[in-house]
Formats: structure tokens, C-alpha cells, sequence
């Protein structure tokens, strides 16, 4: 009746579990709670799960992934002091069973639950606005990727509290993962929650791809588009093409689990080494579909804060064509040590380092946008600026390892945990932090604090150079990854360095969270009336922040490269003034995203406590649900003429709060001249 | 408010038929890279069986050419649908469907028996990675074959419900394309596979 | 960054290595790096001297808003890149050759064979022409080429001793080949580098080069005189069930083949093919 799930599936006596569960219980029923007390129910339902506006989509992927984020640190900040611990000689907290688990989760928390949401996040939001569309091509399928993605995060939070996260590594190579070496559930959430979260991914890959190609303004051309959407749309393609290799390797492995076929397995013609070449066919371009869009906010970034065109759009451009390309003919890099023979060692190291060639045009081209130009050091250009420090030492030591013979003997060290980490954090992290600080006024209406955001960036560099730069030297030493017992204790100064860099890292952390809790504190006094709050360059900050549903009344002309600009410049630009508007068409809200996804969880959950009746019954409800959804037609609506106006007139009020606003700090600004002058 | 999905898009600004049926393209490239990989993981552990049957001792060449026949057949009936459906002619494109239902079931009935057959036998997917890869390649498409069929069914009684509107007909042009590019991917199982895995 | 290095360096396995193929190998890195920093550190330096030079507040520079192309510049971050990228390439290819781990070493003088088997979770030697085994502890004489040959009972894994250089993946049903050499006498670290496990933290051995073949064989003699022995393949799989921090043991006799025997245990794996059992 319940499969192989039993009382004995909750592990109560493990205390640091309990704790944690409690913990989540309590603050989970403080938030229901708080929602119920307030009547939002409803309200939520509405307006934010079942909307099919990708801003509002973008805006819930970044909410989950920051939570996310809490859950992978934490697990960060288990992983270095059981390894302090145990080069001091001590047994630690940690055993085996508990530390292979934290880093496993850790990896598959960090890349697919915080890492992907927030590019996708980003993507939803500011795609469409840039390229002057009213939402992507297809709004029901966002939505479903939305709610797809949120499974995907349930389950594995799930195993926390019902079973056990998998023991193999986030990438459970077999014939560990297999069933005979991982009979439990560990190795299934894995494969469920990745397996749902990735038909997400591969159907926005879809999405954004046609959005991209089909619905920009149409005197938008491709070589006019600003580079955040290049970028974009080459992830996208990424997305497309790589997806699709990590959904069939995973069924090969769950088809090894559940019917006991042979693909990876020892015996009877199974080969462990297609798996790991499968896995990383995927995982390759995974990690350039999360850095190309970081790329293009740096791009954007710069050329806003340097108050200046962005130095060689073509040649940008082109680069992050040639990465796209270059993505497909590296995986073996992952996997030198495996004894594939010099010949293709050497070609995939090459192929690898071919790469940097197009990676360092792009840093050249941000250094000379700020060449020149009036760079203001808000807290989006200081993440800038720390990445291109950071990033490109991560990049050296990733052509360091792209060194077949150097490999040799880094492979699978800290060496190479410090360079993964150099690049993500510093990189994709820092892009996204990036991003989200100079996007949040779009988005919400009023700007973060500056404060507390520059401090977190001065805690965030400090720390990550604490924490990773003493892993280059503990990979220098022998240190191999993944340890938590009887560590050598040759390996315990630098590893005490690099838990006091997660110690800085975490109090970064929390001046984010208290720079969110002072930003809406003191949203009143910080509201974007202009929607430009920067002086931006693309069309995202012609509209309102944030944006009216529609995104745009009148559809920009898209024709030059930083169009927004230059109309701003020539006086074309002019919100102010009162025009003729169209009824515009829309997409209606749906529940149906969130019933399929209801039934996708079911269905992974029946699956990994081998509850057949229940996935039978779930699978025909994922069906019959979709089908049901054939049949609706009530799918769209006309946005209606008196509607626009009221908003637009709303806008033209703020402007004029605006302008007032301006004036007023005009006149006290000459108080002050004239207070100095006398 | 209205509800306009039956309407003409009067929106100049993106034809909403063509951008799903472009984006159905695009899906149908990602399934393209799916069956790839399939292809490739069947490469690689075709050799595998020498513990078992090979591809010479457990297919029957005659059996997989009536097979392909049905499924071949059912694209040109397909076809004609298509054809009656740009006529406006729904009584056409209704028994032009019905036509292909029947040939794409017996497709997937001749698979059916196939498989249970080389299980019966002892050649199941367990039993080698030569034949976990071929079931699972077959079957693949054999799966996809089977959501084409519900989807037609689904399509053909929509007819009725809906008439043949735009968007029944951007639907079924998707269907169309999804349609034939099963019948592509068979024509390289049969080679890859079957041809190939007899001589 | 360069003063950690230079801390590590003195106790650094990598950087302080004691054989040839660890020296080629740190001499690669050592060389691919100093290559990349010819980039690397003007990068840092022009982004720290531009974002302080171009700051709002210095009104003094020139301001270019409109400026946004350079064909000068545009050439040389093309050029410049490619042409390191095209030497780091030449020096890879070669390289790579030239520490293909399955490729002997250059010597006079004749190679030890030792043949290794993970499994869970230590690390059995067997030396085919000795006719004896240990667990967790290696030994080979300085100055000698070591082939050793590698399997592993059931789980991937990967064998490295730092401080000798290359380390390679431990594969069921698949033989891989490493050649290793030390140069200098002395006890080195080996250990498992891809995880495998409850055990995995604790699978290490200890590498001992010694000084001469006298010394070596000395041991041998040792090895030869312990009371413990595979006699069959069922005492072996004895051995190989699970054990976590197994103490070194030596085995004074062994089945004929066993290593042959653990790479074809897997039913109709494809690597009992002979060709594919090196």
C-alpha cells in the first residue's frame, strides 16, 4: 500500500535532522500563518501562482532559490567544520553516512535549485521587457517550468525529513548510484527531482528560444538586440540541446534501478564510462548556460554604470557565439584521469582552452567600456568589478587543468573545488547579485539599500578569498575532495582560514537578508518614479517600475543599438506625453501548471517509495490533466482602452511626483550654495 | 473581456498559430538530440552482448518490414488529412485520421507482440546491455508513437467540439510535424538497428 | 594568491615531487601558469587602475561616451590570447603525449609490474611475479619504472600518489595503465581520489620507494614469510568484503591470475574479451 516507505522512514533519532525539520516546521507554519491572518490566500492564488506574467514567474524563481541558497550554505558551513575538525584530530559530528549526503546535496542544491532559478529568474524578468515584447511566446509553459522547478525543489527537500538524500556525488556516477551499491532512496530523489525540474528547464530553453527569435519589436534585428538577450538566447539554445542528453541519462540509470536493465551496470555488456561521458555532454554546457546570461548583465551593468556605450558589441556578440559553440566539443576535460589515451586528451584540452581566447575578448571589452567613461560605483559595478578580479583567476586555473598533464595530478583535488567555486561564485554569483540589485527597483518599484548591499560585497570578496584561495594550496598539498574522516593535519591551518572565509561569507549573507528587510522598510523613501532609475540604455527602464502587466502600451522602436538612450537623448522619449492606445491582447491565468506539477510530485514521490498504484494513478492524471487543458479555450483577453489609460495616467503621475521631487532637491542642493557662498 | 481563441489574431504584432507551431519545431529538435543520444548509447553497448542473443539471432526482418509499412503508410495518410484540412473539407480530414489511428495501433500492436515475444523467449531488456539499449530505443519511439496516437484521438473528437478553427489547425499541424518525424526516426531505427544489426 | 602558494610550496606534494613524471608535471604547471599571468595580471591591474582613474568623481579625464570601437584594440585581444592559447596548445599536445600514463617510462633499466584492485574500501597490490600481495602498502624499489596495472572489485575509483604524480581511474571489468617512477627513497601518501563511499576518506596506503632492489627484495622476503594467504577466490572475496581503515596485511602466497580473474568476474562484461585485458 505505501511501497517500501515506513515509520522508519523519518530518521528521528538523527538530532541534527530533527532540529533542522523543526526549525523549518516552525518558521513554514509561522509563514502560513501570517498569510492566513492576513487573507492572502486568495490573493496569492491569483495574482502570483497561477499567473502566467514573466515577471511575476521570474520574480518566484528567484524568491525559491534564494531560500534555497540558506539550505546549500548551510551545508557549506557542515562541510568545513567537520573537515577543521577532523584535521584537529577530532572524530567530528559528521560520519560518513551524514557528510556524503551534505556534499551530494550541496552540489544538486547549489547548481540546479539556486544556480539555474536565478538565471532562469532573471531571464523571465528582463528578456521580454529588453526586446519590447508584451510576454514570452508562450506564457501557460512558463508557468508549468515555474511549478515543474518547485517539484524538483520539494523533493529534494523531502529526503531531509522522509528517507535520505543519495551518497554518490551530484552527479551520482554509477555503478555507485547503482542499485545494487545505493539500494535506498538516496539515488531516487535525485533522479525524480532532477528528472521533473529538468522537463522545466528544457521547455523554458523552448520558450525563451521562440520569444527571443519571434516576438521582438519588430524593428528590432537581431545586431540591435542588447546583450543580455544574445546572451540569453544562446544559453537558451544550450538549454535546447544539452537538456535533453541529462534527461536520457538519467532513464538509463532509473531503468538500471527499476527494471534492472544493463546500461551501467558491471555485469552482462554495462559501461560506467558511457554514463560519465553522457553526464557530462549535459553537464558541460550546463555551466555556460549559467555564466553567458551573467556575461550579458555584466555587459548591461557596465555600459550603465560607466555612463557610456559598451565597448565592441559585434565582437561580444560573436564571443558568445563561439562559447556556445565551443561548449559542445570540451566534456572530456571533466574526465581526463579516466584513460581515454593522449590523442583525445589532447584534443579535448585544446578544444578547452580555445575557449579562454573568446571569455578574455569579453573581459576586455567590459575594461574598456569602463576606459573612458564616468564609472559610479553603486553596488551593482562593485559586484562587477570584484568579479573581473575574481573571474579571472578562476579562469586561469581552469586552462591550468585544461592541461591534460597538469590534470594528472589536480584532477578531483580542492585545487579544483577552489577553481569551480572561483568561477560560480565569482562569476555567476556575483553576476546574479549583480543583477539582482540593478534590476530590483524594475522589479519591485522602489531601489535596495546601497549600504548594507556594499557591505555585503565587501563581506562576500573577503570571504570568498578566504575560503577558496587556501584550497588552491591544500590541492598544491595532495588534498583530494570530499574527505570527512581522519583528514592529515598538515591540512588544518589553511583549512581554519577557509572556515573563517564561510564564517565572512555568512555574515554577507545576512546583510543581504537585513539589505532586503531596510529596502522594503524604507521603500517609501526609495521609490523608482521614473522607471529609470540608473540612466539606462534598453528598454526594460522605458516602462514604469515596475512595469504595467502589459509591459508596454505602445511597442518601442527597437532599430538602434541602446535605442532607449538615444530616444531618451533626441527627446523621442517622452512618457509625458498623452497618446492613442489599442486594446492589447493577453494571456489568462491558469491553474492548470500547478494540477500537472501537483501530479508530476505525486508521481516522483510514488516512484522513489516504489508505490506503483500511486504512480499509475498520478501519470494518467498528469495525461488526463494536459488533455483537459486541450479542451479550455477561455486561454486570452483584450486588455481594453479605459484600462491603459488609467495605468498610463497612473504613470504619468509619478513622473510628475518625479519631476517635483527633482526640483525640490534642486532648490535644496542651491540652499546650500547659497548657505556656503555666504 | 472576451475569450478570442477561435477569433483571427488581429495583433499585428506576432502571429500567435505561427509562433507555436516554430516553437513546436524547436521542441522537436530537443527530441531529436534526445533520440541522438539514444542512437549513441545503443552504438556503444551493441557490442556489449556477449553474454546473449545478437541482433542477428532475435530480428525477423519480414515482421519489421510490415511494421514499417503501417507506420510509412500512416504518414501519407496523414498526408492526405492535412490536404482535406487546408480544403476546409473536416469530413475528409476526420476519416483521413481515422485511417491513420488504425495503421499507427497496428504499429504499435506489431511492437507490442515483438517485445513480449523476445521477453517470452528470454531476450528481455535485462538480460544484456545489447538489449536494455534496443528496448529502450525502440521503445522510446514506440512511446512517442503512442502520445501521437491519444493525441489524434483527442484531436478527432476536438473536431467535433470545436470545429476546425485556427487553432484546431495549427494543432494538428503540429501534430503533423510530429508525425513525420516519428516516421524519420523509424527509418533510422529500421537502418541502425535492424538492417545493420543482421548483417 | 602567490604567497599561499609559496607557503604550500615548501610541504607541497605537487611542487615538491620526487619523481620524474610529478616533475614533468609541475614543471607544466608551473610553465601554464606563467603563460596565463602574462594575461591574467594586467587584467587586474586595468580593471583596478581604470575603475579608480574613470571613477564619476575625476572630472579631469576625458569622457568618451560614444566611443566603443577600436580595430587596434580589437586586434590585440584577439591576437595576443590566440598566440599564448597557440603555444599552451603546442606545449599541450606534447605533453600529453609525453605523460600518457599507459606509456612506459624511458629506462635501461627493467620495470616492476604491480597490479592493483580497489576495492572497499582499501587497496590490494598483487605483484604477478612474486606471487605476493599486500593490502595499503606498496612497495618498488627507487629508480625503477613501475607499470601498474589497475582494476577495481566493484566500484569506480581512482588511485594517486601525490607526491609521484599522475593518478587514474580504478574501473570494474576494465584494466587501466600507469607508469610511475620515484627518484628519491621514501614513505609517500597514496589514497583514493574519487569517491566510492562510507570508507572512502580512510582508503590510504602508504608508497614505499626503497633504495635499492636488495632492499626491495629484502622485503620481499618478509612478504614471503607471513603466515597469511589467499589460497582461492573465495578467501579473496573474503578480503574484499567491506572494511573500513584496513590495516596493512601481507600475503606470503595467491591463486595464480587473480588480478585476470577480478577484471573477468563480471558476467558477460565485454572486457573479457583478452584484448582488452592488457
Amino acid at each position: 500500500m505505501f511501497g517500501r516507505l515506513t515509520l522508519e522512514s523519518i530518521p528521528y533519532h538523527e538530532p541534527i535532522i530533527v532540529v533542522t525539520l523543526a526549525v523549518i516546521a516552525i518558521v513554514g507554519l509561522a509563514v502560513v500563518a501570517a498569510i492566513t491572518k492576513a487573507g492572502k490566500w486568495q490573493y496569492l492564488w491569483n495574482e502570483w501562482f497561477t499567473s502566467v506574467d514573466h515577471k511575476k514567474l521570474g520574480f518566484m524563481y528567484i524568491a525559491v532559490a534564494m531560500v534555497m541558497l540558506i539550505r546549500g550554505f548551510a551545508d557549506a558551513v557542515m562541510m568545513r567544520s567537520q573537515q577543521l575538525l577532523s584535521a584537529a584530530g577530532e572524530s567530528g559530528y559528521l560520519p560518513p553516512h551524514h557528510y556524503d549526503q551534505i556534499f551530494t546535496a550541496h552540489g544538486v542544491i547549489m547548481i540546479f535549485f539556486v544556480a539555474m532559478p536565478l538565471v532562469i529568474g532573471l531571464m523571465n524578468i528582463i528578456v521580454p521587457l529588453q526586446i519590447g515584447a508584451r510576454d514570452v511566446a508562450f506564457p501557460y509553459l512558463n508557468n508549468l517550468s515555474f511549478w515543474l522547478f518547485v517539484v524538483g525543489v520539494i523533493l529534494t527537500n523531502m529526503s531531509l525529513g522522509l528517507g535520505e538524500f543519495g551518497r554518490t556525488g551530484w552527479l551520482a556516477y554509477p555503478p555507485l548510484s547503482g542499485i545494487e551499491a545505493s539500494p535506498g532512496v538516496g539515488v531516487d530523489y535525485w533522479i525524480w527531482a532532477l528528472q521533473i525540474s529538468g522537463v522545466g528547464t528544457t521547455l523554458t530553453g523552448v520558450n525563451f528560444f521562440a520569444t527571443i527569435l519571434r516576438m521582438r519589436t519588430p524593428s528590432m534585428p537581431m545586431m540591435k538586440m542588447p546583450v543580455f538577450t544574445w546572451a540569453s538566447l544562446c544559453a537558451n539554445i544550450l538549454i535546447i540541446i544539452s537538456f535533453p542528453i541529462l534527461t536520457v541519462t538519467i532513464a538509463l540509470l532509473t531503468l538500471d534501478r527499476y527494471i534492472g536493465t544493463h546500461f551501467f551496470t558491471n555485469d552482462l555488456g554495462g559501461n560506467v564510462m558511457m554514463y560519465v561521458n553522457l553526464i557530462w555532454a549535459w553537464g558541460h554546457p550546463e555551466v555556460y548556460i549559467l555564466i553567458l546570461p551573467i556575461f550579458g548583465v555584466f555587459s548591461e551593468v557596465t555600459a550603465t554604470f560607466s555612463r557610456k556605450k559598451l565597448f565592441g558589441y559585434t565582437s561580444l556578440v560573436w564571443a558568445t557565439i563561439v562559447i556556445t559553440i565551443l561548449a559542445f566539443v570540451v566534456w572530456l576535460h571533466h574526465f581526463f584521469t579516466m584513460g581515454s589515451g593522449a590523442n583525445v586528451n589532447a584534443f579535448f584540452g585544446i578544444a578547452t582552452m580555445i575557449i579562454s581566447i573568446p571569455t578574455g575578448v569579453k573581459i576586455f571589452n567590459w575594461l574598456f567600456t569602463m576606459y573612458k567613461g564616468r564609472i559610479r560605483f553603486t553596488t551593482p559595478m562593485m559586484w562587477t568589478v570584484g568579479f573581473l578580479i575574481t573571474f579571472s583567476v578562476g579562469g586561469m586555473t581552469g586552462v591550468l587543468m585544461a592541461v591534460p598533464g597538469a590534470d594528472f595530478v589536480l584532477h578531483n583535488s580542492v585545487f579544483l573545488i577552489a577553481h569551480f567555486h572561483n568561477v560560480i561564485i565569482g562569476g555567476v554569483v556575483f553576476g546574479c547579485f549583480a543583477a539582482i540589485t540593478y534590476w530590483f527597483p524594475k522589479a519591485t518599484g522602489f531601489t535596495m539599500n546601497e549600504t548594507w548591499g556594499k557591505r555585503a560585497f565587501i563581506c562576500w570578496i573577503v570571504g570568498f578569498l578566504m575560503a577558496f584561495l587556501p584550497l588552491y594550496a591544500l590541492g598544491f598539498m595532495g588534498m583530494t575532495r570530499r574527505l570527512s574522516q581522519d583528514l592529515n593535519p598538515e591540512y588544518f591551518p589553511l583549512l581554519a582560514v577557509a572556515a573563517a572565509g564561510t564564517a565572512v561569507i555568512a555574515l554577507g549573507v545576512a546583510c543581504q537578508f537585513i539589505q532586503i528587510y531596510v529596502s522594503v522598510r524604507d521603500r517609501e523613501q526609495n521609490r523608482d518614479l521614473t522607471g529609470d532609475p540608473w540612466g539606462g540604455r534598453t528598454f526594460e527602464w522605458a516602462t514604469s517600475s515596475p512595469p504595467p502587466f502589459y509591459n508596454f502600451a505602445h511597442l518601442p522602436k527597437g532599430d538602434v543599438l541602446d535605442g532607449f538612450w538615444y530616444q531618451k537623448q533626441s527627446g523621442e522619449f517622452d512618457p509625458t506625453k498623452e497618446v492613442e492606445y489599442e486594446r492589447i491582447h493577453m494571456p489568462k491565468n491558469t491553474p492548470t501548471g500547478i494540477y500537472v506539477s501537483a501530479w508530476a510530485l505525486v508521481f516522483g514521490f510514488a516512484m522513489i517509495w516504489y508505490i506503483w498504484w500511486l504512480a499509475a494513478a498520478s501519470f494518467v492524471g498528469i495525461i488526463v490533466t494536459c488533455i483537459q487543458h486541450s479542451y479550455n479555450d477561455d486561454v486570452d483577453y483584450y486588455v481594453e482602452v479605459e484600462e491603459i489609460k488609467a495605468i498610463e495616467a497612473e504613470r504619468r503621475a509619478q513622473l510628475e511626483e518625479a519631476k517635483k521631487n527633482e526640483v525640490k532637491d534642486n532648490e535644496k542642493k542651491d540652499d546650500l550654495e547659497v548657505t556656503y557662498a555666504n | 473581456m472576451q475569450t478570442n481563441v477561435a477569433a483571427h489574431d488581429h495583433d499585428h504584432h506576432h502571429d500567435s498559430a505561427g509562433n507555436k507551431l516554430f516553437g513546436f519545431w524547436v521542441y522537436l529538435m530537443s527530441d531529436c538530440v534526445l533520440f541522438a543520444t539514444l542512437f549513441a548509447t545503443y552504438a556503444v553497448l551493441e557490442s556489449g552482448s556477449i553474454a546473449g542473443p545478437t541482433g542477428k539471432d532475435i530480428f525477423e526482418l519480414p515482421f519489421v518490414f510490415v511494421e514499417t509499412m503501417l507506420l510509412l503508410f500512416s504518414s501519407i495518410t496523414f498526408g492526405f488529412g492535412m490536404i482535406a484540412m487546408k480544403r476546409k473539407d473536416v469530413a475528409g480530414l476526420k476519416r483521413w485520421l481515422k485511417v491513420t489511428f488504425l495503421l499507427g495501433a497496428g504499429f504499435i500492436g506489431m511492437e507490442v507482440y515483438e517485445f513480449h515475444h523476445l521477453i517470452v523467449e528470454g531476450y528481455g531488456p535485462q538480460e544484456s546491455a545489447f538489449l536494455s539499449a534496443f528496448f529502450t530505443l525502440v521503445g522510446t519511439h514506440g512511446l512517442h508513437v503512442t502520445f501521437g496516437l491519444i493525441w489524434l484521438a483527442v484531436g478527432y473528437h476536438q473536431l467535433s467540439t470545436k470545429g476546425l478553427n485556427d487553432n484546431m489547425s495549427m494543432r494538428f499541424q503540429c501534430l503533423s510535424l510530429f508525425w513525420h518525424f516519428l516516421d524519420i526516426v523509424w527509418i533510422c531505427v529500421f537502418t541502425i538497428v535492424y538492417l545493420l544489426g543482421v548483417m | 594568491m602567490a604567497t599561499i602558494l609559496m607557503l604550500a610550496g615548501c610541504n607541497s606534494a605537487l611542487l615538491d615531487p620526487k619523481g620524474s613524471i610529478g616533475v614533468q608535471e609541475k614543471e607544466l604547471i608551473i610553465t601554464a601558469l606563467l603563460l596565463m599571468l602574462i594575461v591574467v595580471i594586467p587584467v587586474i591591474l586595468m580593471t583596478i587602475y581604470f575603475a579608480y582613474r574613470y571613477r564619476e568623481s575625476n572630472t579631469d579625464e576625458e569622457y568618451a561616451p560614444d566611443w566603443s570601437h577600436s580595430t587596434k584594440i580589437e586586434v590585440v585581444v584577439w591576437t595576443i590570447p590566440i598566440i599564448i592559447i597557440a603555444i599552451l596548445a603546442t606545449i599541450t599536445w606534447r605533453s600529453t603525449h609525453e605523460l600518457e600514463p599507459s606509456k612506459p617510462i624511458a629506462s635501461d633499466v627493467k620495470p616492476i609490474t604491480i597490479e592493483v584492485v580497489s576495492l572497499d574500501w582499501k587497496w590490494l597490490f598483487i605483484y604477478p611475479e612474486e606471487n605476493i600481495a599486500t593490502v595499503n602498502y606498496v612497495a618498488f624499489p627507487k629508480d625503477v619504472p613501475v607499470q601498474f596495472k589497475l582494476t577495481s572489485d566493484n566500484i569506480m575509483n581512482a588511485f594517486f600518489i601525490p607526491r609521484l604524480g599522475t593518478q587514474i581511474y580504478a574501473m570494474p571489468g576494465m584494466v587501466t595503465k600507469l607508469n610511475l617512477i620515484a627518484n628519491h627513497t621514501g614513505d609517500y601518501k597514496g589514497f583514493a581520489s574519487n569517491y566510492s563511499g562510507k570508507g572512502f576518506s580512510q582508503m590510504k596506503f602508504t608508497a614505499a620507494a626503497m633504495e635499492d632492489r636488495t632492499a626491495f627484495l629484502n622485503w620481499v622476503q618478509q612478504v614471503k614469510a607471513s603466515p597469511d594467504r589467499i589460497e582461492d577466490w573465495e578467501q579473496f572475496r573474503a578480503l574484499a568484503s567491506p572494511t573500513v581503515a584496513e590495516p596493512v596485511k601481507m600475503f606470503s602466497s595467491i591463486p595464480p591470475f587473480l588480478f585476470t580473474d577480478v577484471v573477468t568476474q563480471h558476467p558477460g562484461s565485454m572486457n573479457c574479451l583478452p584484448e582488452n585485458l592488457g
